[in-house]
């Protein structure tokens, strides 16, 4: 079970990762490298055991109904590279 | 008196004595910051003008006779990836050019209520991921104590910046050694809190399940100080734990009398140096001297904890690392064509290539097929690395070990293999998979004269008997006074 | 299904709704959850996925699904959390959103639907939480791009599947209509398919009749009406026949239903392989209802109005068309019941409601619980109209005054002199002067001419400005006439 080149090119389509034909071959290399060191974890047997998401016992935690103020538009639409009548302007999406 | 010199503690006192205003305090450490960052590139913005008015405003306040909060007047400088108001938020990242942060993280808005002045913000690897701040695209950071090697990571820019006295304390952020590897490698003190101990609100997510925010000084009356004030619920952050740090300084002269040390073998297993080793087996003794138990103790996982840890982390960060696409902020490629194209230029020109290898492992560990192969056993294992630390935890109070395997490497040396590098994570990461609390502290010195670190661990907040043990050992040491020595005046300008 | 080639099938038809949760603030901030602001001002940081940010639960979004998952008879789950799905889109911040994958907050439950006449139960796998995605605005001409508006996003969404247990267009829309009847009717959603908030996308595929197989399911989408559900899917069913008819294989794909060709179409965006990758929110902590918290939703829980229309059937002897429309919305089912309960009689009231009250209310653009007329009043009005005191016409006219003016029936009646004339000696003397004042009318009805009758009658009522009592009426005239 080693990872191949098909699959990192499908990994980073995943990732919206543009690779060039340096970085997927260094990449396959690097992570079949990974891959092959973290394997080692099916050394132990973890039948039975509980997987841990989350290390605290928190539970429930949420917060009343309640509004509160939203960001000035005018502050948001600068942090974007293009905005256009109050909105955050991509190129055009087709559905 | 060369007042750089001066601890963060130290600092606080001697400006509520009138020992030394704000104003100078903090321009000598701007000074500092002018004369050795040229060499050690701790620091990608310094706020200096601001810092100063703010040190001034804070004379003006004592003047008057104001109640100033516990760190009033006292610089501190904070990472590159938690947010401050009005100020950039970069993760020494290119993805991120231009993006000022709307908001104030929790812990910076508990500093400057304490009264601290944000001094600047610290280089790091980029989005935290590295162990030598080699990753960032701000360029490296050297060490202090030879700057031809790295300052550890990802807070190497925090570590480095406290170890060569440019400020007294700087916040860093661990995700599996961050803080406490850079303390190790600059001769410094790092503490990570528990996980849920310090809100995340405002911390630029790497892993979250595993991400805090926490303190490096010169010190550890400063990470008390300091972890007092940043420390606490906060009802922005789901993962927050309820109840505050309290009396964390007040009980650090308790003493250690009585108190087990248990002594981990796997940590002290090959791929440790033996300098390390010894530095650390003699710290050890010298807590047994000040009256603990030292008891040994098994931490039978340790060996899986690096593989857990690279997929657990990586899984989240791919995810958390998804929002990076030239829509909302920061860098959008020039003149996309479409949509995929803005996508994929974007990232693929803004991240480095240790953020997109890891970004490319999590989404692989996390895709159909390899799910539960990879990313639900790593799950898994984290619970078997739990129960080790709660079975271990039966038998003493704390858990010594070295920080990290080696003293400082030399820049560019581990850069090429990503494995060898991950595994310079390896005394750190058991901790932060198991959410307790851990701290290094100087130890000693190799040959060479690089510092080495000493790691405690402790139960789930007990910090309390963390830091009363590491201060314990660190009063009875002299290590955290060692200065690195001055480096020789960089070519080319300032910061 | 005009097409005979459709007979030879059977459709099987899955219903995956979103409604929007009726809170004040969204579902992980605390940004307004209201629709219609400017774009892009109803962001924060967290909305916006800024770097940093973090998601806390809104408690009465939490509230609202679990009370929703109660009264579709699902099952709370003892552990619940929040996952993250990962995939980009220029509408989602973050590029994941936040969901729930493999423990949803409610399943195994299902809704009693009526189509053709016919009562079945239709299964719901599931009922979970989430986050809306934003709004992408559409510019046209070459410099155009899509705008993008946040202020959706992250405004608490319901999602509601169910079992692939509808049997054709009628049914799927049946459901529909009974599932936002039943929302609304425990007040955690408008459910308003104009406004978004309630969004249905269907799995349609279809199967030789009698076939125990599924054919392959096919995605439609983009239906924003009942009609809109109802078109696409007997379009996409007759479509799917046709092509099996035809010999030809159905591609597994998400088609959009385009109202106005009245065609489902292959979305044209490329489809990415889907691979959502989904792992729990570490943001977020799990949720584990408590039974107290469960046991008091439940306890609140209203009669569900399929049963209560039977009831309002069986117990007031209403006619099945007022026993639904009274039923349709809750407020007007208490309502009519609250006039029962103060005395007043049910086909009475129902009239009153169904005909003049529902009238006036859309009229004036208000709904019932801010109408001026008490239960009481409606009481007070069908008792005088059964003690023969207040005619049915000069009722319609009483009422139309206590909905504008909010005062009580008998006081109306006296003041504009309304009431019924039932005085018999009185009503002889007027009858006698209307046939005195038209001969040939009364010499008409005489001679056979029954029409005549009705003529005398008006003139009757329109000698007592409507008042007098008709029964009475009659019964002087045709002994006068006879």
């Amino acid at each position: 079970m080693t990872i191949g080149r098909d699959e990192v090119e499908h990994v980073a389509r995943l990732a919206r990762l543009r690779l060039t034909d340096e970085e997927r071959e260094r990449f396959t290399a690097q992570l079949a490298a990974i891959l092959d060191y973290v394997r080692k974890l099916n050394e132990i047997d973890t039948a039975g055991v509980e997987p841990t998401a989350h290390v605290l016992p928190l539970r429930n935690v949420t917060r009343p109904d309640e509004v509160r103020p939203s960001l000035e538009r005018e502050g948001v639409l600068r942090l974007a590279p293009r905005a256009d009548d109050g909105f955050i302007m991509v190129p055009r999406v087709i559905e | 008196m060369d007042p750089t010199d001066l601890t963060l503690h130290e600092a606080a006192e001697a400006m509520r004595g009138g020992g030394i205003s704000s104003r100078e305090y903090t321009a000598a450490c701007l000074e500092r910051v002018r004369r050795v960052d040229p060499v050690f590139g701790a620091f990608v913005e310094v706020y200096g003008e601001e810092a100063l008015e703010a040190a001034v405003a804070a004379d003006r306040r004592r003047a008057a006779g104001e109640p100033g909060g516990a760190l009033a007047g006292v610089p501190v400088a904070v990472k590159d990836n938690i947010c401050a108001a009005g100020r950039r938020a970069g993760c020494a990242s290119k993805i991120l050019d231009g993006f000022v942060a709307p908001y104030d993280a929790t812990a910076v808005e508990r500093l400057r209520a304490a009264g601290a002045i944000i001094l600047g913000r610290t280089n790091m690897d980029e989005f935290a991921m590295g162990s030598s701040t080699e990753t960032s695209s701000r360029g490296v950071t050297r060490n202090p104590w030879d700057p031809e090697r790295v300052p550890g990571g990802s807070s190497g820019g925090s570590a480095a910046a406290v170890a060569a006295r440019e400020v007294p304390a700087a916040l860093g952020t661990d995700t599996g050694g961050s803080i406490r590897q850079p303390a190790a490698l600059c001769g410094v003190a790092g503490l990570k809190p528990t996980y849920g101990r310090v809100s995340r609100f405002g911390l630029v997510a790497f892993a979250s399940s595993l991400d805090q925010i926490g303190p490096i000084a010169r010190s550890v009356r400063d990470l008390a100080l300091l972890l007092e004030v940043i420390g606490g619920h906060d009802g922005r952050d789901s993962t927050s734990a309820e109840g505050s740090p309290r009396g964390l300084a007040g009980g650090l002269d308790r003493g250690i009398e009585g108190l087990r040390v248990g002594v981990p073998e796997e940590f002290f297993a090959a791929g440790v140096d033996g300098e390390v080793r010894a530095s650390v087996e003699a710290s050890v003794g010298r807590m047994r001297d000040l009256g603990a138990a030292v008891v040994g103790v098994r931490l039978p996982h340790t060996p899986y904890a690096v593989a857990t840890y690279y997929i657990v982390a990586t899984a989240e960060a791919s995810s958390n690392l998804a929002r990076y696409d030239g829509v909302q902020y920061g860098l959008r490629a020039a003149d996309p064509r479409d949509l995929p194209d803005l996508y994929e230029r974007t990232r693929a020109e803004g991240l480095g290539p240790e953020v997109k290898r890891r970004i490319m492992l999590g989404t692989y560990v996390l895709s159909a097929g390899y799910h539960d192969a990879y990313y639900l056993k790593a799950l898994k294992v984290r619970t078997l690395m739990r129960r080790d630390f709660e079975e271990a935890f039966g038998r003493c109070d704390v858990i010594a070990t070295p920080t990290a395997p080696t003293a400082a490497f030399a820049l560019g040396e581990k850069t090429a293999d990503p494995l060898t590098m991950y595994l310079s994570d390896i005394c750190t990461i058991s901790a932060s998979l198991a959410g307790i609390p851990a701290i290094s502290v100087p130890c000693g010195f190799t040959a060479a004269g690089l510092p080495v670190g000493l790691q405690l661990m402790a139960r789930p907040f007990e910090e309390g008997t963390l830091l009363r043990a590491a201060h314990a050992y660190e009063q009875a040491t002299d290590w955290h006074r060692r200065r690195p020595p001055d480096p020789a005046p960089a070519r080319g300008g300032g910061v | 299904m005009s097409d005979p080639s459709a007979a030879a099938y059977e459709a099987v038809i899955g219903l995956e709704v979103h409604v929007h949760l009726k809170t004040r603030s969204k579902v992980f901030c605390g940004c307004p959850a209201s629709f219609g602001a400017p774009p892009n001002t109803n962001v924060c940081p967290v909305c916006l996925g800024l770097p940093g940010s973090l998601p806390v639960l809104n408690e009465a979004a939490l509230r609202s699904a679990l009370l929703a998952g109660l009264m579709l008879g699902c099952r709370i789950a003892p552990f619940s959390k929040f996952d993250r799905k990962n995939y980009f889109y220029p509408d989602l911040p973050k590029n994941y959103q936040i969901s729930q994958y493999d423990l949803p907050l409610c399943a195994g439950g299902g809704l009693e639907i009526e189509a053709d006449g016919r009562r079945r139960r239709i299964g719901i796998t599931r009922v979970h939480l989430e986050e809306d995605a934003g709004r992408l605005v559409h510019t046209e001409g070459g410099a155009g791009g899509s705008g993008v508006d946040f202020n959706r996003t992250g405004v608490p969404l319901l999602e509601i599947v169910s079992e692939p247990e509808l049997r054709g267009p009628e049914e799927a829309v049946a459901y529909l209509k009974e599932l936002r009847r039943t929302l609304r009717y425990i007040g955690v959603s408008d459910c308003d398919m104009e406004k978004g908030s309630l969004r249905c996308d269907a799995n349609v595929s279809i199967r030789p009749r009698g076939a125990a197989a599924l054919g392959v399911k096919v995605e439609v989408k983009n239906m924003n009406s009942f009609r809109a559900v109802g078109k696409a899917l007997a379009h996409e069913i007759e479509r799917q026949a046709r092509a099996l008819a035809e010999g030809e294989r159905i591609a597994r794909e998400t088609r959009l239903w385009e109202a106005e060709a009245g065609v489902t179409r292959p979305m044209r965006g490329k489809e990415e392989a889907h691979d959502y990758r989904y792992f729990p929110d570490p943001d977020l902590v799990p949720v584990v209802p408590a039974a107290a918290l469960v046991e008091e939703l439940r306890a609140s829980l209203p009669e569900p109005p399929l049963r209560r229309r039977d009831r309002f059937a069986d117990r007031y002897g209403l006619p099945a068309y007022d026993a639904e429309v009274l039923t349709a919305e809750r407020e007007t089912a208490d309502y009519f019941e609250a006039c029962v309960a103060a005395g007043a009689e049910p086909k009475a009231a129902s009239n009153l409601i169904m005909g003049e009250m529902l009238r006036l209310l859309k009229e004036a653009g208000i709904p019932i619980r801010e109408a001026k007329v008490a239960p009481a009043g409606i009481a007070e009005l069908t008792r005088l109209v059964a003690a023969g005191e207040v005619s049915g016409t000069a009722a319609k006219e009483v009422f139309a005054e206590m909905f504008a003016a909010g005062r009580g029936a008998e006081e109306i009646v006296r003041a504009r002199g309304l009431a019924q004339l039932s005085d018999e000696g009185e009503l002889e003397r007027v009858v006698g002067e209307v046939l005195r004042a038209n001969p040939q009318s009364a010499a008409d009805y005489r001679a056979g001419k029954a029409k005549a009758l009705g003529f005398i009658v008006g003139r009757v009522m329109k000698a007592t400005k409507g008042r007098a009592n008709p029964g009475l009426v009659n019964k002087i005239l045709k002994k006068a006439l006879g």
